[in-house]
């Protein structure tokens, strides 16, 4: 349909799709933990909703129909977190081997947390 | 060793929000992404591990239970639904809550008018009056076709309107937020205003349902 041409692939108002499932899910704990990252590091004043706005319209398309709603959140905090200088890829991966090392499930890699 | 997920991870206030247990599953890459961000945030000093856990405590406590108080107060008290409807977030405030700086429209549905409330661009929701938004909010088939064929999606939900019923969809932004006020259902005339409240459904405040009947069935 030409009205969509030129439209950004989230500005989806008025196109075809399927039915509407009228179904919800229970979060999980870690979806519940990226609310609460949200939530604070909004509140800080460390990015803006614009910014964030930006970095998940920019994941593209093929984010939105493969990942996980709270998955492109993490996606999305991180990326403005490593944009705001609040630390750096180094510091990023060194913390995922660390974290990986500890255990595969949160149960092993965080027992002793809270959050 | 496998034990059970601390007590501050309790969901002990989810009324409406429930959880799952993902304590003894293998983390995916974006579990494992979400520890690291949170230890790192913690390290830098720009949180702790007790406002995390304080910050999920308030989402369990949220539900749309604050939206259906405000609902049935401006269905017994005709000042603040006109309050409500010129500035609801001043209206959020005299009520005692909190607007948490968004502006909030309310939209009134009459015998005539129908309101139902979208976000294509995202999924801007009312969260501190409604709680979490449902899945089908955030999703595509509710975001592109709402705007497009209303009464298709909305029969989908199990509402038929009638044809001389004007529906109105109202699109959402990332600074603003909508509210619907649901028609007051028939025979509730001696309800008082807690017994009102609990006919006042999310998916009515959404627009997507009627509130409910008095007679006890709920969606």
């Amino acid at each position: 349909m030409s009205e969509f041409v030129g439209r950004q692939w989230h500005d989806m108002g008025g196109q075809d799709a399927g039915p509407v499932v009228n179904e919800d899910h229970d979060f999980a704990f870690w979806e519940k933990r990226v609310d609460a990252l949200m939530v604070i590091a909004s509140g800080t004043g460390r990015f803006s909703v614009d910014q964030l706005r930006r970095v998940l319209e920019d994941m593209g398309e093929s984010a939105f129909e493969t990942m996980s709603y709270y998955e492109r959140w993490i996606a999305a905090i991180n990326r403005v977190l490593i944009e705001s200088g609040i630390y750096t890829t180094e510091e990023l991966a060194r913390k995922l081997s660390d974290v990986r090392a500890r255990g595969t499930t949160y149960g092993d890699c965080c027992q002793s947390e809270t959050g | 060793m496998p034990h059970d997920p601390p007590e501050t991870e309790s969901p002990s206030h989810g009324a409406h929000v429930g959880h799952l247990d993902d304590f003894h599953t293998p983390l995916t890459y974006w579990q494992t992404l979400e520890i690291a961000v949170r230890e790192l945030l913690i390290e830098k000093g720009i949180t702790t591990g007790a406002e995390i856990a304080a910050a999920i405590d308030s989402m369990d406590r949220r539900s749309p239970a604050d939206g259906a108080r405000l609902i049935a107060k401006a269905w017994i008290d005709d000042r603040f639904r006109r309050k409500l409807l010129a500035d609801g977030s001043a209206a959020m405030t005299e009520f005692g809550l909190n607007p948490a700086g968004l502006r909030l429209l309310a939209v009134e549905n009459t015998p005539g008018i129908h309101n139902v409330i979208v976000c294509t661009l995202c999924s801007c929701y009312p969260r501190n009056l409604l709680g979490l938004p449902p899945d089908w909010y955030k999703e595509r088939a509710y975001r592109s076709r709402l705007v497009r064929t209303p009464r298709v999606v909305l029969a989908e939900f199990g509402l038929e309107l009638p044809a001389e019923t004007t529906v109105r969809v109202h699109d959402s932004t990332a600074d603003m937020r909508y509210i619907v006020i649901p028609q007051r259902p028939a025979g509730t005339t001696d309800m008082t205003e807690d017994e009102l409240a609990g006919l006042v459904t999310r998916d009515s405040m959404i627009g997507v349902s009627r509130a409910s009947s008095p007679r006890g069935f709920r969606e």
